[in-house]
């Protein structure tokens, strides 16, 4: 399959249409717009049969997908940052429905203070909404993680959530595959959802649940998103049959595999570390594990991905105020069931799309073998700009 | 594994110049011409009139780093009123070149004295061509006629995934042109270098 020179975005868009949702409702923000734009021209030219349903808000888009996919419809949507708080009330209902949908976030901090910059604070906040959250690391795991999603939505009847960094990867334009409408006809098939509601059969969606059974529904869910590992990882396997290519499934790992000091990351900046990992191959030797999904969190992936480290650096690109790390604290928790896990260091870096250039590996690295390293720092703080009670 | 022959572009001009456009235009040409290309703008809010900054890397193998490029070895400026900003010319490579959209000589600017910097009357020859002032398709043909780092016909193919018909005519009278226009193959050296450095 020929490469096209294609816009991260226009790149989704042409995804998402090869799996032919029959509803779109998605509100414009920044940096998410040029997918729906790109997706109304799809439906507009006729190359997309299509309702795509222009709302006023992202509480509706949200809320007319989720409608959309429970009366039997493949639906999708994409947001950002504010957008995606926005829909926050309703994408708990559609993840406690168990309606399979696919959801783009164009990951985007969240203001105060107002910025564009990408991060992952906006998706970082939403993870305990139930969702699948898959985050890519180039366009072209945007284009492939798409198709995936439909899949493993539909299969699991739970919603996923495709992560792409904003602007780093939505305003990018570089060579990529779109496979071809037969394959992807193959790979997703028909949307199926048993519960679709229909007249001829009705049944209720969201009841009021009272503690006799809420507990156990909770659980239900729970499960439902660690039984989705498996099949993670068996749509990236097939997929890299059909197209060979893989996005790694649940994480990947890449460099020395003798090096005692490993990199996690989440998202777009694996490509420059990568390239700074073999420019100081000899200076600063380490591993980089790069992980997909978050949601489910792929405890045991991890721990064996971790086996005969010293140290972990874990680089995220969102920060829980008061606490710290995120992914970190969940990485340690996971770790803790080691017998002789890696000391692991926290680092956010990229806060509010802070470029992260390729001598931030070396100094990653570096900080690794340091003999008291902060529970958790900001990484590429630049300390003159604060006040000195803050430094 | 790292690019043997990598070469970073910086484009500055101002919304509504197409620098975005400009950018994309080569990686599109490199792709065209069997290189790996990539593109960005600098990301923040869009304005007609405000200064944009966007990125192009030209590669052998897929780039896989996506930090801004800090140490171009090419500016490519659609406004010449931008060279009055400090720091236009950061990171710019000791024996780094600057293309400059202007009428007046070369030797006129002051940025000359530290740099190689050749111009090109892209806005004057657009609106010429085109009848529209934007001068990026002009100072794409341009540079890459100094550096060979594409092939011609690759930047007219790129063109032509745009435009059609009479559109796509003027755009390849324009380019060839703008090509015309400087010396051809006078960065090629520069641009050998800076792919081995």
């Amino acid at each position: 399959m020929a490469q096209q020179p294609l816009e991260g975005s226009q790149a989704i868009a042409q995804a998402v249409a090869l799996c032919r949702p029959q509803v779109v409702a998605a509100y414009p923000i920044t940096p998410q717009t040029h997918i729906v734009e790109n997706l109304a021209k799809l439906i507009a030219d006729g190359k997309l049969a299509c309702e795509l349903v222009s709302v006023e808000s992202e509480f509706s888009a949200a809320s007319v997908v989720l409608g959309a996919a429970a009366a039997g419809s493949r639906a999708y949507t994409a947001t950002s940052s504010q957008g995606l708080l926005l829909m926050t009330e309703v994408l708990f209902n559609i993840a406690g429905l168990r309606v399979p949908l696919v959801l783009t976030c164009a990951n985007r901090t969240v203001g105060a203070p107002v910025s564009l910059g990408n991060d992952h604070q906006d998706s970082m906040a939403v993870r305990d909404a139930g969702w699948v959250q898959l985050y890519c690391a180039d366009n072209q795991e945007a284009i492939d993680t798409t198709i995936h999603a439909f899949r493993i939505a539909e299969r699991c009847e739970l919603p996923v959530m495709v992560c792409v960094d904003g602007f780093t990867l939505t305003h990018t334009l570089e060579p990529l595959e779109v496979p071809a409408q037969q394959q992807v006809d193959n790979f997703v098939g028909p949307y199926a959802f048993a519960r679709t509601l229909k007249p001829t059969d009705p049944i209720t969606l969201g009841t009021v649940l009272s503690h006799e059974f809420y507990p156990e529904v909770r659980h239900a869910h729970h499960r439902a998103l660690l039984d989705a590992q498996e099949e993670i990882v068996a749509a990236d396997r097939e997929w890299h049959a059909l197209t060979g290519r893989s996005t790694g499934g649940l994480l990947s790992i890449e460099g020395p595999p003798d090096a005692q000091t490993a990199i996690l990351t989440i998202g777009s900046i694996l490509g420059t570390l990568a390239d700074a990992q073999a420019e100081y191959r000899d200076q600063a030797p380490a591993k980089l594990i790069k992980l997909r999904a978050f949601r489910p969190f792929p405890v045991d992936a991890l721990k064996q991905a971790c086996e005969g480290l010293r140290e972990l650096v874990v680089v995220e690109r969102a920060v829980s105020l008061g606490s710290g790390g995120i992914i970190a604290a969940e990485v340690r928790a996971a770790l803790s069931e080691m017998s002789s896990p890696p000391r692991v260091h926290s680092y956010a870096i990229g806060l509010g799309g802070r470029d992260v250039p390729m001598n931030a590996y070396p100094k990653l690295v570096a900080a690794a073998q340091s003999e008291s390293p902060p529970r958790f720092a900001i990484f590429d703080l630049q300390p003159a700009k604060l006040p000195a009670e803050d430094r | 594994m790292i690019p043997s022959r990598l070469i970073e572009i910086r484009i500055h001009g101002r919304g509504g110049q197409g620098s975005v456009v400009a950018a994309y235009l080569i990686a599109t040409a490199a792709l065209e011409d069997g290189q790996f290309g990539q593109a960005f703008p600098s990301f923040g809010a869009e304005r007609r009139g405000a200064p944009v900054t966007a990125f192009a890397r030209v590669a052998e193998v897929p780039v896989r780093r996506r930090c801004q490029v800090s140490a171009p070895s090419f500016l490519l400026v659609q406004d010449e009123g931008l060279l009055h900003t400090a720091d236009i010319t950061d990171g710019l490579v000791p024996d780094g070149a600057m293309l400059v959209n202007s009428s007046r000589a070369g030797s006129e600017f002051a940025a000359a004295r530290n740099f190689n910097l050749v111009t090109i009357p892209a806005t004057s020859l657009a609106n010429e061509i085109l009848g529209r002032p934007v001068p990026n398709t002009a100072i794409v043909a341009a540079f890459l006629s100094l550096t060979n780092l594409i092939r011609a016909d690759a930047l007219e193919t790129a063109l032509a995934r745009q435009f059609s018909g009479e559109i796509l005519d003027r755009n390849v009278r324009l380019v060839r042109e703008a090509a015309r226009l400087v010396p051809a193959g006078a960065w090629k050296e520069l641009c050998d270098g800076a792919a081995a450095a």
